[in-house]
């Protein structure tokens, strides 16, 4: 390096290590109150002073009790999160395929479609689905909160991207070989998918598990409740659980952080997909 | 019969048909008949014992200074998100790809941590940073500079500043990541050719990177308006609930919210469904015949 570069690369590491700290900060502001008791956080805030004296793992301790039903909601938004990401990567899978495979009557008929679902915010149809829920009887249940979820237009979107560079030929084939329609999709395109898949699964799965609006209005009872509709309702005003919120709250990031550090470039690919290529 | 069945597996003309299947039902079931049922709900007065026709009442009730107070948070929260949400991750993503700069997986994957937690963890730490306790991390730091202690999420000004700063913590890392794959796609002989010109960096900048970057702005601006009228869990968790003082943190669909489900009024929260229908396909028709990106798509 010459000695014309030493000062531009000294700047831009100095601006980009004062953005990293202030992107972490808040993560940290969060650990450090976790170890202060409740009602300590209640009457402060979260803040970075620790006092040695009184700094304990005891929220942790009484999140892992079992005497609260931090991990109920644990164990809901991981089943539901399970259901939505396998069944609408499946489904998702099967439209994008016929998108991008066949020539057929109402292509870009269908295809608006897909864009027009991309554009309207679903809050938009909130009531009218929830009415629909209701009247199909799904209130407060998992089937509830999954259905309207199934096929999602961006998932469509991506999946028909990544198989539009397939070659036809290839399809012909085994069309010869006497495969099927369905045993093409099932057993040569699946297995090529695979790479999409994992991309497209963390993608939904973060929408998932992180989704807070629908589930809270479809939950009625809190043996149902998911994690961030439960998490949220611990904010009072009284401040009595203080304690749990914030350590759950910790406990909450931890698995999603553990995943993304061992497949990073996964996760990127996944919530960043569809950015330029569109 | 097996004849039929292996007809039908063999098919060519069927089987679009068949895996498009799960999205025709969706789509009519959860899009198109809710579509439709919050349209005509909008224009009746719903009730148990049956609904009534009412015209246009729904939508004259609407037209309150709480609901153009909602209309006008939403609209200025999407305004200044993009206004920050452009230009920030670009300038960083410019600065990380440039070729002094290593170790850029870490810093890219510091930058995208904030985007793993869910909105309701953010939303949480958020409002206890700024609580209204003098012991708070943000009059902490109000403190330092020798101001009083502020109770941050009752004031309209500093509401703000909590919601902004909210947007551009969970969100910098991820519209960091898209200006990074657009900037890979940018050919170095541009640049090449530009230095042999003698372009300094901020000419080049402006004259190539940001130029060139276009495409991924046009798709940063989509999601960042949808993800903006859209705004709703983020003022939720904020204000512990759906009522804030004065309505300050109160958005459209936040106002829906209380319509439908708190106050029960079905009619006027389809009402608002409309209008914020109308509101985003009229900037979705608008973008789309500046951007030219509608017959793009259709073509490809």
């Amino acid at each position: 390096m010459n000695k014309r570069k030493i000062i531009p690369s000294i700047v831009l590491y100095f601006i980009l290590c004062f953005t990293i700290a202030l992107v972490l900060l808040p993560l940290v502001l969060l650990f450090v109150s976790s170890l202060r008791p409740g009602t300590e956080l209640m009457r402060n805030g979260l803040n970075l002073s620790i006092d040695f004296a009184t700094a304990s793992f005891k929220n942790y301790r009484l999140l892992f009790s079992g005497e609260n039903s931090y991990f109920t909601w644990y164990k809901n938004s991981m089943l539901i999160t399970f259901l939505q990401v396998a069944l609408s990567l499946f489904l998702s899978a099967c439209v994008g395929y016929s998108f991008a495979i066949y020539e057929f009557k109402g292509k870009n008929f269908f295809f608006s479609c897909v864009l027009l679902l991309m554009m309207v915010p679903t809050e938009i149809i909130m009531l009218p689905l929830y009415r629909l829920t209701v009247r199909m009887g799904n209130i407060d249940t998992i089937t509830g909160i999954v259905l309207p979820y199934l096929v999602i237009p961006m998932l469509i979107f991506f999946f028909r991207q990544y198989l539009s560079g397939i070659p036809k030929d290839f399809l012909d084939a085994a069309r010869i070989d006497g495969c099927s329609e369905y045993g093409i999709f099932g057993r040569i395109m699946l297995p090529l998918m695979k790479p999409s898949f994992a991309a497209m699964g963390i993608y939904e799965g973060m929408q998932s598990w992180n989704n807070f609006l629908w589930p809270m209005i479809v939950i009625r009872s809190s043996s149902h409740t998911t994690l961030p509709v439960g998490l949220a309702g611990l904010i009072t005003p009284y401040g009595n659980n203080y304690d749990i919120l914030i350590a759950g709250s910790c406990f909450a990031i931890v698995p999603i952080l553990i995943l993304f550090i061992c497949f990073q470039s996964y996760f990127i690919d996944g919530m960043t997909a569809g950015g330029v290529k569109g | 019969m097996k004849k039929i069945i292996d007809l039908f597996r063999y098919s060519q003309k069927s089987a679009p048909y068949v895996f498009l299947f799960p999205f025709i039902i969706t789509f009519g079931v959860f899009f198109i008949y809710p579509i439709i049922d919050t349209i005509v709900m909008s224009f009746q007065k719903v009730a148990v014992t049956g609904n009534t026709f009412r015209g246009l009442g729904n939508y004259r009730i609407l037209m309150n200074p709480v609901f153009f107070k909602a209309l006008k948070n939403s609209a200025f929260y999407t305004i200044v998100t993009l206004c920050l949400m452009i230009p920030v991750p670009l300038v960083l993503a410019a600065m990380l790809n440039s070729k002094l700069v290593k170790g850029k997986t870490i810093f890219r994957g510091m930058m995208f941590i904030p985007a793993l937690t869910s909105v309701v963890v953010a939303g949480t730490i958020f409002r206890l940073i700024f609580g209204e306790m003098s012991g708070s991390f943000a009059n902490n730091v109000v403190g330092f500079f020798g101001y009083g202690p502020l109770i941050w999420l009752r004031k309209p000004v500093t509401v703000w500043i909590a919601l902004f700063l909210l947007c551009l913590w969970r969100w910098t890392g991820v519209n960091m990541m898209y200006y990074l794959a657009g900037l890979q796609q940018i050919p170095s002989d541009l640049y090449e050719s530009a230095e042999v010109d003698g372009a300094n960096f901020i000419q080049k900048f402006f004259h190539i990177t940001i130029p060139m970057l276009k495409p991924t702005t046009i798709y940063v601006l989509t999601i960042s308006i949808y993800g903006g009228m859209s705004m709703f869990t983020e003022s939720y968790i904020l204000f512990n609930g759906n009522s804030s003082t004065n309505n300050v943190g109160l958005t459209i669909v936040g106002y829906l919210y209380r319509m439908g489900w708190e106050q029960n009024n079905i009619g006027l929260a389809s009402a608002t469904g409309c209008v914020l229908l109308g509101i985003v396909m009229l900037i979705n028709v608008i973008q789309l015949g500046v951007n030219g990106a509608f017959s793009k798509r259709n073509a490809a």
